[in-house]
């Protein structure tokens, strides 16, 4: 499944999955059966603007405008992966 | 459950992330090991739509974000679907535990509408269930045909069977069962001896045996299926020399109330002496947890006895189960006697050299009756 990572990739939060503000944790978390992850706020900055409509180069080059940073690439690739692995994301073609 | 539990400063509690409604004790079942309480004769009414409604949000303002709605059988609660809608409105992520039973499609097409993330398909078995699961067609197509519901609307196919030492020597078949029913996840979770089950304890707990043919019955299946079949064993603790850490802590993470209203910092609290119980027909939510004596009383490390108290496990473990504790010591403020550490702890493995014992050769009860379970095919 995680051969298809590109940068035309459009990943998504994964089936089952649900994201979240919330206010009393003052983070973003990843809900899920019976769990939850509080997420960072890089984590959460990558995760929000995974919406199964952005490819992934978009994304990136939106994290660098808002954070008016260069280079990002690398790093969400690899947040990306992870998030692959643990199903909190799923890739729309 | 998998919530971390956050590092509050001391004193000031966090949130009750996780909230159970235990919505009725009602169940079409009658299981030898259900947790429910064995007296139920004191039990207030149940709470109405409007006032478990008033849970939801209560708790959800506080910050509670997983819900699990379970009893008894919750499907025999017609406003399930409401409760449901409204927690999903109010940001919870909801959970449902149900034997399948009373779950048509109809209901359950109601209830993804209404906003239901998950459910765990649950095999409280009777005996008697379970010996029907394993030798009858018929209970087999009704469980069946709910996983194939389950599956259709799109949840994952969680199963669960609770394992005692009347079915542990059937996980093969279990498991067999389990596969055919399509089940991705599928937990063998073995007794917790509080309730029905530790008046029924003797005759439940499993052997050191048995445990170790159900653990290699288990890595067989692992290894064939892989992760088209998760399989989580669960051991009884009563086999460990280290406690669990009981809901991560009394008063920490965890939320229970139950169908009467009373809010019950783990499932079995009841049996707790000196807990007086507060009631969300009394209190909110927010003065329940953060104010109430009960939910207090646990938190931090103020009521550790040695060797808890200058253990350097205890912020990790907590010192273990109250409840276990209690029923083996007679004091709920003694370590675990599961722990090695506990001066108590000869009186687990004396109940497990009893199960060893009175289990050897013994014949599985539950299929004495009934024709052999047939291999699965
Ligand atoms: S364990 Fe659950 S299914 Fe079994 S009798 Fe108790 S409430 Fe009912
Ligand atoms: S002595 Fe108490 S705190 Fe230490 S490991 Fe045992 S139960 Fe845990």
């Amino acid at each position: 499944m995680m051969e298809g990572l590109s940068e035309t990739s459009r990943p998504a939060i994964g089936h089952g999955f649900r994201l979240q503000w919330e206010s009393v944790q003052d983070a973003h978390v990843l809900l899920y059966p019976e769990g939850m992850v509080k997420l960072n706020p890089s984590a959460a900055a990558i995760l929000t603007r995974c919406d199964g409509l952005r490819m992934l180069a978009d994304i990136i080059s939106d994290l660098e405008r808002t954070y008016s940073a260069e280079g990002l690439g690398e790093d969400v690739l690899a947040f990306v992966r992870l998030a692959l692995e643990r199903n909190w994301l799923e890739l729309r073609q | 459950m998998s919530i971390a539990a956050h590092g509050a400063p001391p004193g000031r509690p966090g949130p009750p992330l996780w909230l159970l409604l235990e919505l009725t004790y009602r169940c079409p079942l009658h299981c030898v090991f259900c947790y429910n309480p064995t007296d139920m004769s004191h039990l207030g009414r149940e709470l109405d739509t409007g006032e478990w409604l008033r849970v939801l949000r209560e708790a959800r303002a506080l910050g509670a974000v997983q819900l699990g709605l379970s009893g008894g059988e919750p499907l025999v609660r017609d406003d399930l679907t409401a409760i449901v809608a409204e927690a999903h409105r109010l940001g919870f992520y909801t959970n449902l535990t149900t034997s399948g039973i009373g779950l048509t499609e109809e209901r359950l097409a109601a209830l993804k509408e209404a906003g239901l993330d998950h459910i765990q398909l649950s095999f409280q078995d009777s005996t008697r269930a379970m010996n029907d699961f394993l030798s009858s067609t018929r209970t087999f197509d009704v469980k069946s045909r709910v996983a194939a519901l389950i599956r259709k609307y799109r949840y994952p196919m969680v199963l669960n069977v609770v394992i005692h030492r009347l079915n542990i020597d059937h996980v093969e078949e279990i498991l067999a069962m389990a596969e055919r029913l399509g089940a991705e996840y599928v937990e063998l979770a073995n007794t917790q001896y509080y309730g029905w089950a530790w008046l029924n304890r003797a005759r439940l707990l499993p052997s050191r045996e048995q445990l170790r043919r159900a653990e290699e019955s288990t890595r067989r299946f692992r290894e064939r299926l892989g992760s088209r079949m998760r399989i989580f064993f669960v051991v009884p603790d009563y086999f460990e020399t280290r406690p669990k850490p009981c809901m991560k802590g009394l008063g920490r993470i965890f939320l229970a109330i139950s169908p009467d209203g009373v809010a019950l910092p783990c499932h079995a609290a009841r049996m707790l002496p000196g807990l007086s119980l507060p009631s969300v027909r009394e209190a909110s939510i927010g003065s329940i947890w953060y104010d109430s004596p009960a939910f207090n009383y646990y938190r931090g490390e103020e009521w550790m006895k040695e060797p808890c108290r200058s253990c350097p496990q205890r912020s990790q473990d907590f010192g273990g189960c109250r409840c276990q504790a209690f029923l083996l010591t007679g004091d709920a403020a003694n370590a675990d006697p599961v722990c090695a550490l506990s001066p108590h702890h000869h009186l687990v493995t004396r109940i497990v050299e009893q199960a060893a014992s009175e289990a050897d050769g013994e014949h599985p009860l539950i299929f004495r009756d009934h024709r052999a379970p047939r291999a699965a095919g």
